[in-house]
């Protein structure tokens, strides 16, 4: 037996759910299905495509090697000024994605606060492929904080507490302890930034620009292409609904006490 | 490996001061909530005094810079097992060999010598999940001795088990804790009495009674040493023969040991088997007779306990439905000056 639910709550929820659903259902109505090779085969969408990819992979490893360090700082240690500091860091989380790109241009722009020093090394960053991981990352490390800094306080310290009496080093206990009790949350953590990273529109398009081949990803094809090429849009955006339905299963299988 | 400490936790309002000998079992006795765990948490590295210092084999742990946990060699066997989830048995015994850079083929080998050692080897390839209590708590000796501690820390480590598995376990660490020096918390008398060469009590942060785990269960000084010993207790100043407490309880009994003057602070203990429950207070035989209210009976062997505050009398059942003796009833306990053994506190 369960308490059960009002009954009226039922029709909120179905409303709800058909609001998400339906336009899924509409796009899908609206692909040219015959088509749907050759316009994913053309040039500019199959560079769209590879560079989305390439870009949302290496900002995905980026966001592993940044954000495992965060969060177990976060989880693990507490120093002054940290609540601020958490808040901070997760500001991309709610920050509109062009302001967020607005920023990092102000950083690494050519006139940005440290767009001088890097050109004196040589190193141009704006609107270069660089300049994309770069938007992928700032708007995805949040959620891959987020999700193992919650798994890893979920797992508690206890573990750890007992493996270094029984004399692992802290970088041991890291190792063979910490990181294979929260691998669940970690692997969903991941997926999850990779589908943010290849979502990512405002940002890139203001920090990296659009130029086919080097910054123009998927998002921003399918904005262009909305305009001239209807079909060819709602084909690409095909290929992002299935990568997005593939990456809710992953997520889904790799929620912490699923797998374990 | 003899371990001195002396600590002090202010805002657990603990201050104790205790001293492990080599190869010595020393059993920390206490109520609950009163520092004993916090004693270990001191001795491990995982909590740092406010002041005091540990010395473990003659280094000191706690000087300017704290000596943190994995290297002082103190493994922690706490009530729960907590053993490494993704590791089968066998990879959590060799954990500690394998973090102190011993190989993985020998630091296995180490691990299935000490499974075997406390009698769990055919567990070695099963993961913590499916383990019963007890085997896991073995895993978990198993594992805190391949660590090969120079201080072994025991948290009330039978506290979660079954009665059915514990008696065989408490004969393990029995055989296992031998010429071993640990330090083993808990509340259990038969935990004291099988395992502890020595005894310390805490209440309320301090340390109120230590000696020889014989010595203190027959002569304690403590009330909680008392209820864990199941000896009746009364606490007061040796007067006319007699111990006298401040509450007007006199008990008489026969002095042993270095002798008392009137005026002493001294206790007098007695059994509740020394102990007869009458309605009315008998008179004429030179009894000490207190006259308390039952507040609970419950069975003990084959005779029945009549609990009245801090004391307790032990009567036969057919005494029991005789004196018509329920919660409520006022009777009289009476107790023999012979019972009564009497010493300074």
């Amino acid at each position: 037996m369960r308490p059960g639910v009002p009954r009226w709550v039922l029709v909120p929820a179905a409303l709800g759910a058909a609001f998400v659903l339906l336009p899924l259902v509409a796009i899908i109505a609206r692909v040219p299905w015959t088509d749907v090779g050759t316009l994913i085969g053309s040039d500019a969408s199959r560079d769209a495509l590879s560079l989305s990819l390439r870009t949302s992979a290496a900002s995905t490893v980026l966001c592993v090697v940044l954000g495992v360090p965060m969060a177990v700082v976060l989880a693990r240690t507490s120093f002054p000024g940290q609540r601020v500091l958490r808040s901070l860091v997760l500001l991309p989380l709610v920050l509109p994605p062009v302001v967020g790109g607005l920023a990092l241009l102000y950083t690494f722009g050519r006139r940005g606060l440290l767009g001088e020093t890097l050109e004196v090394l040589g190193v141009q960053v704006a609107f270069s492929t660089a300049a994309v991981v770069m938007a992928q990352t700032f708007v995805a490390l949040p959620f891959l904080v987020v999700s193992l800094e919650g798994a890893l306080r979920t797992a508690g310290e206890r573990y750890e507490l007992v493996a270094a009496t029984l004399g692992a080093r802290p970088t041991t206990v890291f190792r063979r302890v910490t990181l294979p009790l929260v691998l669940p949350g970690l692997a969903s953590g991941a997926v999850l930034a990779f589908a943010r990273a290849l979502g990512e529109f405002g940002a890139t398009v203001t920090f990296a620009g659009s130029l086919q081949g080097v910054t123009r990803t998927m998002p921003t094809q399918i904005y262009l292409l909305r305009e001239t090429d209807a079909d060819g849009a709602v084909a690409l955006s095909l290929a992002l609904v299935v990568v997005a339905v593939l990456v809710i299963g992953v997520a889904h299988r790799g929620r912490p006490g699923g797998a374990l | 490996m003899t371990l001195e400490l002396a600590a002090t936790v202010t805002d657990r309002d603990v201050e104790v001061a205790l001293e492990v000998a080599d190869g010595e079992t020393v059993a920390l006795l206490g109520p609950n909530g009163t520092g004993k765990s916090t004693v270990l948490a001191v001795a491990a590295g995982l909590l740092r005094p406010d002041r005091g210092r540990v010395v473990l084999d003659g280094e000191e742990l706690t000087g300017r810079r704290l000596v943190p946990p994995h290297a002082r060699r103190t493994a922690l066997l706490a009530q729960d097992p907590l053993l490494f989830p993704h590791l089968t048995a066998l990879e959590n015994v060799a954990f500690g060999p394998r973090s102190a850079g011993v190989r993985r083929r020998a630091a296995r080998d180490r691990a299935r010598g000490w499974l075997a050692e406390v009698g769990a080897d055919d567990l070695a390839g099963r993961r913590p999940g499916r383990l019963s209590g007890g085997q896991a708590q073995r895993v978990a000796i198993a594992r805190a001795l391949a660590a090969d501690p120079r201080l072994l820390l025991l948290d009330e480590p039978m506290a979660a088990l079954d009665v059915a598995v514990a008696p065989a376990l408490r004969q393990t660490l029995k055989r296992v804790l031998e010429g071993r020096t640990t330090l083993l918390v808990t509340h259990d008398v038969l935990d004291a009495l099988l395992l502890a060469d020595r005894v310390v009590v805490l209440d309320r942060g301090r340390v109120v009674e230590h000696g020889p785990t014989a010595e203190v269960l027959a002569r304690p000084r403590s009330a909680f040493a008392a209820r864990v010993a199941g000896l009746n207790m009364v606490r007061g100043r040796w007067s006319a023969g007699a111990v006298r407490a401040d509450d007007g309880r006199a008990v008489a009994g026969s002095p042993s040991g270095p002798a008392l003057r009137e005026g002493d602070a001294a206790v007098a203990v007695f059994r509740p088997r020394a102990v007869s429950v009458f309605r009315h207070a008998p008179g004429g035989s030179p009894r000490t007779a207190l006259d308390v209210v039952v507040t609970d009976l419950e069975p003990h062997g084959d005779q029945v306990r009549v609990r009245a505050g801090d004391l307790a009398a032990d009567v036969t059942v057919h005494a029991a439905a005789e004196l018509d003796l329920a919660p409520g009833v006022p009777v009289t306990f009476a107790v023999k000056a012979t019972e009564v053994d009497v010493y300074a506190q």
